[in-house]
């Protein structure tokens, strides 16, 4: 009843493709802005935002960055990790040699460094296919995560071999470094991530979007449409990467104010592709979806026992979510392989029928 | 030019001045490799049969050694130990079997790796729960494992060999041999080699999918306690042997996925190259060059072979 | 935008040309010194028992397999071999045996794909979308829109294609082929698996297609009734050999071709 299309009718094709097509969409769209933009930096606590909902949408920027290479094109990569640590380490270097640019700046100019490095190892992919590729990334992961521990010149050879983030500010407001307010580092991670968001859901609707579908679906097809596999696959690579490489950015600039390259490293993929697994392959809101549950699980598990006035040892509680987690991939890969963006999907569906039932 | 002489000539220099240290280094390639193409075999087992790559393999190597050190510390006698550990793989096998492949059955691959990624943190997560995450010290002697080791006085110096290693060889393919006449001779490793051809026509003539699933995991499984048990002497059995099972996969990219001589000349060849890279050549790039090394190998190779040495070369037909 | 040509060929003038192609992969020989032509704006029928050589023939014109011997001459331009891209890029559009569609996409995507060649607005203007890239994509959407309507797809358009009936996906997937505005296109057993009533409907889609929009049409066929009916002229393989060639009556009759559908040792 209340989610009825009955009597919304398009008239041009570029309303028909419009990425909020249905008006209920485009009303909950505004209002979740409206809310995240406002409502959340004024009512919610530190620990909230610094603790939950900054982390969720940078890694949901990491996981639009595995989507697009590995949902939308169909090319398994298991160096997100190294990828996103390519853009902090990039970000840091750029911000000790100019200091006088604006931060913002070059979070989003460390994105290409991460793009070139996609490009890099995306170049086996003329040749290997499938499967073998994926260890091609396993490559770049581990030979990147070396980098960051035996480059020093990378973390300006600190002792610690780690990288601290220097004060810098955005219309006069500080947003990085320690007297950043979570509140203020907060919004610029939403409005980056918001801004990247839209401009992929650009992409996906368009030519590239269809192209990099196609390879995905049928490779030896979509050669004899013309698309060029090669050029296709590697922009791919480079569109992810470049996400991937701003996320890494924005979580060790506007979120956690220091790194080591243990930040960077496999087991940092793995968390990534479980969150595009479980929130849906080919699915822009299943990035957010799946870093929500995989971000926001080890935070229930830790404060669920504390209602039942069951005290258990941090390291058990890390286990049980080790444990929830592999748990989980199966039940989903059993019951709904296309993850938590088509049970969405489903809901929706339901709620565009009720009361009825079909 | 002083560069290029340090890349081109000096380390073979160093091989010849030295020819004692450079047997000592083929040999702790070659116990390395041994040990790579052990993991190598357990991921070829189970994808000759089921078509899945088990990811979970490495973790498998690491549960059974810690259950084993598990039993042993709560006073089980060692071989006892062992049996209750073997049967706990044979356990292993049938949950995965059960909740795992048969829900999952006819979905494409991906689906299945990915579901034994699942499979991996679940048992890292159960692992560490009952058996704590420090490291342990392997029961050998109690298993009868030898200790200490021969030095060899040869080529103006002396070779050392652990006896541990020299075990783990003779192990190792006493396990290739008795794994390569099972698949070749016996109904059962016919029916596997039926399976991994075509589930289809395995099911038309009457194989039962699901005992050869529970069959080859178990072997996997006591391939994973050998390795678990070989591994551990040598250095202790913690969870980070499971990122060393990673490196099994540039040893099955060499060797090719589904072929057991393969594993075996892949994880030496492996073993090999990241031991003479790292000694010869990493001090060139700084230290930890195994971390890398053999993805970078099992790279190149792939660029120029991308079904392997022994893989079966795929055709696709339109 | 048209795609590139070489000299303009008139209706009736030879369109692509097999010359002494020989095919084998490894020890065993696929298609052995076959030669035939293929006139623009005709519908060209190639028959043959099973194993023939028929999707062999194709997939090298289509650029997929390389001869070993021999060349094709398309539009005036020889080459030894084809690339899939250069097929493509010079105007020749195919469909399979075994559908190949994009089952993650829907009906629109998929015909809209085939418009890929001719969409040019870049990485930076698709990331916008708005403006040039949007304005090149609902043009290309007309086009798309007619071919839907040409084929009566329109209910359909935004199912994803892997819940289509069998039919209905060989109709998107000659949607798709359509919308690369071909000037060659090849049909592989477009009518494999279908009804009666399909096949008709199918017939008289390949019809107006080769009616109203001119295009050359090679089709691998099996049904005898539709190849008779059809085609201007008929090319039959055998065991990688080519036995006949000339319209349909005379194929027909032809004693070679009879004895090799009879099975008669030769």
């Amino acid at each position: 009843m209340l989610y009825r299309e009955a009597g919304q009718f398009k008239t041009t094709y570029a309303a028909d493709s419009a990425l909020f097509p249905i008006l209920q969409d485009k009303i909950g769209i505004v209002l979740i802005l409206l809310a995240a933009f406002i409502l959340v930096p004024l009512t919610a606590s530190d620990f909230a935002i610094d603790s939950i909902l900054t982390p969720i949408l940078i890694f949901s920027l990491a996981a639009i960055g595995l989507n697009l290479l590995t949902g939308y094109t169909g090319l398994l990569s298991l160096g997100t990790g190294g990828f996103m640590g390519v853009g902090a380490y990039a970000c840091y270097k750029l911000a000790t040699f100019f200091p006088g640019i604006n931060i913002v700046v070059l979070v989003i100019f460390s994105g290409f460094f991460a793009a070139a490095a996609g490009i890099i190892f995306g170049l086996p992919s003329l040749r290997i296919k499938g499967f073998y590729l994926s260890v091609a990334t396993l490559a770049s992961q581990f030979f990147l995560s070396w980098c960051f521990i035996r480059v020093p010149w990378l973390y300006n050879y600190n002792v610690s071999a780690s990288i601290e983030v220097p004060t810098r500010t955005l219309f006069g407001i500080p947003i990085t470094g320690p007297t950043a307010t979570p509140a203020t580092r907060y919004i610029v991670v939403l409005a980056i991530v918001s801004i990247m968001t839209w401009l992929a859901s650009n992409l996906i609707r368009g030519r590239i979007g269809r192209t990099w579908m196609a390879v995905r679906d049928m490779d030896i097809a979509a050669e004899l449409i013309g698309i060029k596999l090669y050029q296709t696959k590697l922009l791919a690579f480079a569109v992810s990467s470049f996400y991937c490489g701003v996320a890494g950015a924005m979580l060790v600039f506007l979120w956690l104010g220091n790194a080591e390259s243990e930040s960077f490293n496999i087991n940092q993929s793995f968390l990534i592709l479980f969150m595009v697994i479980i929130g849906g392959l080919g699915s822009l809101l299943g990035s957010f979806l799946g870093a929500a549950l995989i971000w926001g699980l080890p935070i229930v598990l830790r404060t669920v026992p504390g209602f039942f006035n069951l005290s258990i040892k941090a390291a058990t509680i890390e286990h049980i979510t080790f444990m929830t987690l592999g748990a989980l991939i199966i039940l989903f890969l059993i019951a709904e392989p296309n993850g938590l963006a088509r049970l969405w999907q489903i809901g929706k569906q339901k709620l565009r029928v009720w009361p009825f039932p079909y | 030019m002083h560069l290029l002489y340090q890349i081109f000539i000096d380390p073979f220099v160093q091989m010849g001045t030295a020819p004692d240290l450079f047997v000592q280094t083929l040999w702790e390639g070659l116990v390395t490799g041994v040990l790579y193409s052990l993991i190598a075999l357990g991921f070829v087992l189970i994808f000759k049969a089921s078509g899945v790559f088990n990811f979970a393999q490495g973790i498998m190597v690491v549960f059974a050694a810690l259950a084993l050190v598990g039993f042993y510390e709560h006073g089980v006698p060692a071989y006892l130990a062992l049996g209750l550990t073997i049967v706990l793989m044979l356990i292993l096998a049938v949950a995965v079997e059960r909740l795992i492949l048969r829900p999952l059955v006819n979905q494409p691959e991906i689906i299945l790796f990915m579901a034994t990624f699942g499979l991996t943190y679940f048992l890292i997560g159960f692992g560490e729960l009952i058996f704590g995450g420090d490291p342990k010290v392997m029961i050998s002697g109690a298993l009868g494992l030898p200790s200490g080791s021969y030095q060899i006085k040869t080529l103006g110096g002396f070779v050392q060999m652990q006896k541990i290693d020299i075990a783990a060889a003779i192990i190792a393919s006493l396990m290739v041999a008795s794994l390569g006449v099972f698949f070749q001779k016996t109904r059962i490793g016919r029916a596997l080699r039926a399976v991994a051809d075509s589930h289809r026509a395995a099911l038309s003539v009457g194989i039962s999918l699901e005992q050869i699933w529970v069959i080859v995991w178990f072997a996997a499984g006591i391939v994973a306690l050998a390795t678990g048990i070989m591994w551990g002497a040598r250095s202790n059995v913690s969870f980070a042997l499971e990122i060393i099972a990673l490196k099994a996969l540039p040893v099955l990219i060499l060797g090719g996925f589904t072929s057991i001589p393969g594993a075996i000349v892949g994880g030496i060849i492996i073993g090999l190259g990241e031991k003479i890279g790292e000694f010869y050549w990493g001090p060139l790039f700084g230290s930890g060059i195994e971390d890398w090394l053999a993805y970078v190998i099992a790279l190149v190779f792939l660029l120029f072979r991308p079904q392997g040495l022994f893989g079966e070369r795929i055709i696709e037909r339109i | 935008m048209r795609a590139p040509s070489g000299p303009d060929i008139a209706v009736g003038d030879v369109l692509l040309s097999v010359e002494n192609v020989s095919l084998s992969f490894g020890g065993v020989k696929a298609v052995s010194d076959v030669s035939f032509d293929i006139r623009k704006g005709e519908i060209r029928a190639i028959i043959g028992p099973n194993g023939a050589g028929k999707t062999s023939m194709l997939n090298v014109i289509n650029g997929f397999y390389h001869p070993q011997q021999g060349r094709i001459t398309f539009k005036g331009q020889a080459r030894g071999h084809m690339r899939p891209h250069d097929a493509a890029y010079g105007g020749i559009a195919r469909t399979f045996q075994n559908v190949a569609l994009f089952r993650g996409m829907t009906v629109l995507d998929n015909i809209m794909t085939g418009r890929t060649l001719r969409m040019h607005r870049g990485l930076l203007w698709q990331l916008l979308r708005h403006g040039p890239a949007l304005a090149e994509e609902v043009e290309h959407r007309h086009r798309v829109e007619e071919i839907i309507d040409f084929l009566k797809i329109q209910d359909i358009r935004r199912v994803p294609v892997g819940r289509l009936p069998y039919g209905l996906q060989k109709r998107v997937e000659l949607g798709r082929a359509l919308a690369m505005e071909p000037e060659l296109l090849l049909l592989d057993e477009p009518m494999a698996g279908m009804n009666i009533e399909e096949k008709e409907d199918m017939s008289r889609f390949i019809l107006d297609v080769n009616d109203y929009y001119g295009t050359t049409i090679a089709l691998i066929e099996h049904d005898m009734g539709v190849v008779m009916d059809l085609s201007d002229r008929v090319v039959v393989l055998d065991h990688g050999i080519k036995i006949a060639d000339g319209t349909p009556a005379e194929v027909k009759k032809d004693q070679g071709v009879i004895d090799a559908y009879l099975g008669v040792a030769h």
